[in-house]
């Protein structure tokens, strides 16, 4: 019988010996499977298990963090949410993240390792560092007359500082407070359902996301082209464009709002937006040249990242002679972001160079030291530093005495470009109203604010739809603002 | 086996110390470990010790402290290891439930789970006290069979709960009978193959030409077919996969150890597999299990989400080697049985693999004490009845740990000690009061009669004396 006992005893170790081999498999062997398993919560009660990093604006948050109690415990606040959910995005629990909320995810929810004073010793202990801050290179002030500038309409806008490439603003009107989306429960999948089916989507990023014909603001690219190519060499003399003119190779006759095109200068037709001459300035330059321009102002160039991902905006490569003559003034394919027309502006405004716009100032940890900073980097030179000497009187005379004198500032250089562009089949929606410009006080040696304004639905008369009505006095908002 | 001349007399000139004293230094550990891991609780989770600390540590301190009493004064050569790693596993279990407790406000187990203990404790206490002698069970060993199949039968009559028919409610009260039923077959069991183990071993008639394979006669063998019916019977009716596992395993286990005959092994393997095939092919509630088992991700894959196999998978590899610390996992997420059934997990997830480890280190000394005391015992009843309490703790963890590890098809059951469960804590603290009987009564035979102190043993030769002066 002791025989048959320790038989039995042995039995019972083999028992435990496969309890202790097992759960060496799951908790030593396999546990790595089960925690990546996209069913398990536990990640992400980890990931909101404390409070969220702040975004700041002018040093101070324009997030928060509400305990709830719950299992997902932590959730976003906003405050002045409408206002800068363009340069926030938003960061729910159930819809994830977006824009700033999304780029800087790593240091706002404190997984960034560079957070941990000590790595390894974190990776040891499993201690969760606080979330970091985001500091944003947004001016309240400029932010707040893009918003009240576009009021009730549907637009955009985008402001840089031309000497860094600082974002100093970004507006995308009709917003919504990504505060709504915070969270779980029935009003967030409510609000998100609601957000997702309005006609004028709310949560459309329209200076980041979405690409506009540019319509008359792209003349000053063609224009930067013209003069690099040596196509035009004075301003003054004429240009020997016929108004109307006949497309290349077509019977389309194009035409202009306005008087006095036939045979223009550079001068007159910038000032007063001649679409014959910059049509017949864009065949005459050729393709490969506005193409090139292009291309040196951000045009075609995918990725962009701000760090919240821009949209490309696009001038075609390939196409006769018609087609580029629409596309010289900023229409067929040609499409453009605001801030990619902030970015024209600014390079005209900063000697012919694009600078990498950039919104995070730095990030710090919750201490507020320092983690990573942004600094100004050139992407490209655009134009030659004296063609944008020229473009700048030429922008200059449009606010002075062309259709862009509704941005005029007292006692302030301003320059800018209108454009009123056509959409739609057959050009039956109402156009955009665009305007770009830049302003620059007396005694600096550059304009410090460079600004574009798309205004979507600007609910004039048709004749009067321009970008000098609708979007030059929000831009003159703006700049007022930056140069306070 | 009485005056086998293998059996342990050859220890009998040895005085064994009592260890009373190891004894209350270990109890003492582990009330300081169980409050230990209160205060980590609440340190954890609100950064304060938790005010009930006090009371907890006091409570458990005086219930380990009388059960220490009634052992010292009528079991004093008891293994001194068996209570304190009772008391440590029953205050591990209370933290575990108080500490799920947070999770669920509207639901507190913990004080319940108190009031058990105590009772369990109680009733260590009175087993200590009143049962003088083991072998005084052997003549209850029929009742004791009817008792439980009466014990096991009720529950039919009560509606099921989460699948299982194995509770009786009355008002707010529920009882599983089907805990104490384990004592009671054990018991049972015991006195039955102590006095049928030579016709069992030899009688009847060979079957294949095997040697070992020798059937007894019917009259012998029918309790035995009884037996299995009974416990598939009780399954199917009751859905109770864990509990006629649990019967089967002990019976297949007394009737090796007492016939010494390999065939039985066999014998019960094989109507294991035939039983276990046909209900688990055929029953659907026993079915589902086994298809959870072999697929614990199918339901993620459907798209309902994780079942509760997944969610305890998910909690042990979320602990890892060193776990989590005691109240920042989220084994919560299992669900309802969270407290009880898979109680194991939140130990996996919030002490790891480590203090997994500890756990079932804790148990497997829990039984092998109590396998030592079957082979330090003389008469084949307490030597049969050692064994089976041991096999039953053994059975019972292997069955519950290895369901909700995914090493084999879940059944419900619950982990001694650990779970919540009145019926269980109360079954667990008798068992053990039946194991330090037959401990002292293994330990105190090996004193010689010329020993000087309190407490004289009776001589080495004979096992089926009298045990105590």
């Amino acid at each position: 019988m002791t025989r048959h006992i320790r038989h039995a005893a042995a039995f019972c170790a083999l028992l435990l010996v496969a309890l202790l081999v097992n759960a060496t498999r799951v908790q030593v062997v396999d546990s790595r499977t089960y925690d990546d398993n996209p069913a398990n919560r536990r990640a992400a009660i980890a990931r909101f298990a404390q409070p969220r990093g702040d975004i700041l604006v002018d040093g101070k948050p324009v997030t928060g963090a509400k305990d709830t109690g719950e299992q997902l415990r932590y959730e976003r606040t906003y405050r002045n949410g409408p206002l800068y959910a363009p340069v926030t995005g938003f960061a729910s629990q159930v819809y994830g993240t977006t824009f700033l909320e999304h780029a800087e995810d790593d240091v706002l929810a404190g997984t960034d390792p560079m957070l941990a004073p000590l790595p390894l010793w974190n990776d040891l202990t499993r201690a969760q560092n606080p979330g970091g801050k985001v500091v944003t290179t947004i001016r309240a002030a400029v932010q707040r007359a893009a918003f009240a500038g576009l009021g009730g309409k549907k637009g955009a806008v985008a402001a840089l500082d031309p000497g860094t490439g600082a974002v100093l603003a970004l507006v995308s009107t009709p917003s919504y407070d990504p505060e709504r989306l915070a969270g779980t429960g029935s009003a967030v999948t409510g609000a998100w359902a609601r957000l997702n089916a309005d006609p004028d989507k709310p949560m459309l990023n329209r200076a980041l996301s979405q690409t506009y014909p540019p319509g008359s603001t792209f003349k000053v690219v063609t224009a930067a082209a013209a003069l690099d190519a040596g196509e035009i060499t004075d301003l003054d003399a004429d240009t020997r464009s016929p108004a109307p003119y006949t497309l290349p190779g077509t019977t389309t006759s194009l035409a202009n709002e306005v008087e006095g095109c036939t045979n223009a200068s550079l001068r007159y037709a910038f000032q007063w937006s001649c679409n014959t001459v910059f049509a017949k300035l864009g065949v005459d330059t050729g393709q490969d040249a506005l193409a090139g321009t292009a291309k040196k102002f951000g045009f075609d160039s995918s990725g962009l990242r701000i760090p919240s991902p821009v949209a490309t905006s696009t001038f075609d490569t390939a196409m006769d002679d018609a087609q580029l003559a629409l596309s010289a003034i900023g229409q067929y394919d040609t499409r453009a972001t605001p801030l990619q027309m902030a970015m024209v502006s600014a390079a005209v405004a900063g000697g012919g160079s694009v600078k990498a716009p950039y919104l995070v100032d730095r990030t710090t940890t919750d201490d507020g030291d320092t983690v990573a900073s942004s600094g100004t980097r050139t992407l490209r030179q655009a134009m030659n530093p004296g063609t944008a000497v020229q473009l700048r009187e030429l922008m200059t005379d449009v606010v002075e005495k062309g259709t862009g004198r509704n941005a005029a500032i007292e006692g302030v250089t301003v320059g800018g470009k209108t454009g009123t562009a056509q959409h739609g089949i057959g050009n039956a929606g109402t156009p955009y109203a665009w305007f770009i410009a830049w302003a620059q006080e007396p005694g600096d040696a550059q304009p410090s604010v460079a600004v574009a304004v798309v205004v979507e639905d600007a609910s004039a008369d048709r004749s009067d739809i321009s970008g000098g009505g609708s979007a030059a006095p929000i831009a003159k908002a703006v700049m007022e603002a930056a140069l306070r | 086996m009485t005056g086998t001349a293998a059996e342990p007399a050859a220890v009998a000139a040895v005085r064994l110390p009592r260890r009373r004293g190891t004894e209350l230094a270990l109890i003492v550990v582990a009330v300081l470990l169980s409050v230990y891991g209160y205060c980590a609780v609440g340190l954890a989770r609100d950064g304060s010790v938790p005010p009930g600390a006090a009371g907890y540590g006091a409570g458990l301190g005086v219930l380990a402290l009388l059960a220490h009493g009634a052992v010292r004064l009528r079991a004093p050569y008891a293994d001194p290891l068996l209570l304190p790693i009772a008391v440590l596993l029953n205050g591990l279990g209370l933290v575990l439930i108080y500490r799920l407790d947070l999770e669920t406000p509207g639901d507190r187990a913990a004080p319940t789970q108190l009031v058990w203990s105590t009772i369990g404790v109680g009733l260590f206490i009175a087993v200590v006290l009143v049962l003088r002698d083991h072998r005084v069970l052997k003549g209850y060993a029929y009742l004791s069979v009817v008792t439980a199949l009466v014990l096991m039968i009720v529950p039919i009559f009560f509606p099921a709960v989460n699948g299982a028919r194995i509770w009786i409610r009355i008002g707010g009260f529920s009882i599983q009978p089907g805990e104490f039923a384990k004592i009671l077959l054990a018991v049972f069991f015991a006195a039955y193959l102590a006095a049928n183990r030579t016709a069992l071993a030899y009688a009847g008639r060979t079957v294949w030409r095997f040697k070992r394979l020798q059937l007894p006669t019917g009259r012998v063998l029918g309790p035995i077919v009884a037996i299995w019916l009974l416990s598939v019977g009780v399954l199917v009716l009751e859905r109770d996969l864990g509990t006629s596992l649990l019967f089967f395993g002990l019976f297949v286990i007394l009737l090796y150890v007492a016939t010494g005959r390999t065939g039985w092994i066999a014998v019960g393997l094989l109507l294991a597999a035939v039983g276990a095939f046909a209900v688990g092919s055929l029953e659907p509630h026993v079915h589902g299990r086994v298809e959870d088992w072999l697929h614990p991700f199918a339901s993620i894959e459907a798209g309902e989400g994780p079942n509760q196999l997944a969610q305890s998978l998910f909690a042990f590899a979320a602990g890892g080697l060193l776990g989590t610390g005691l109240g920042l996992g989220h084994s919560i997420l299992i669900g309802f049985a969270a407290k009880s059934d898979f109680i194991l997990a939140t130990a996996g997830e919030e002490l790891g693999l480590a203090g997994l480890v500890a756990i079932f280190l804790l148990y497997a000394l829990l039984v092998e004490r109590g396998f030592r005391a079957g082979l330090a015992l003389r008469d084949p009843f307490g030597r049969l009845l050692a064994i089976g309490l041991a096999s039953i703790v053994a059975l019972q963890v292997f069955v519950i740990a290895g369901g909700v590890t995914g090493l084999i098809p879940l059944t419900g059951m619950a982990m001694p000690f650990l779970a919540q469960g009145g019926s269980s804590v109360v079954t667990n603290w008798i068992i053990v009061a039946l194991l330090i009987r037959l401990s002292d009564s293994a330990r105190a035979q090996a004193v010689p009669v010329s020993a000087s102190g309190p407490a004289a043993g009776s001589g080495s030769e004979s096992g089926s004396k009298e045990v105590r002066a």
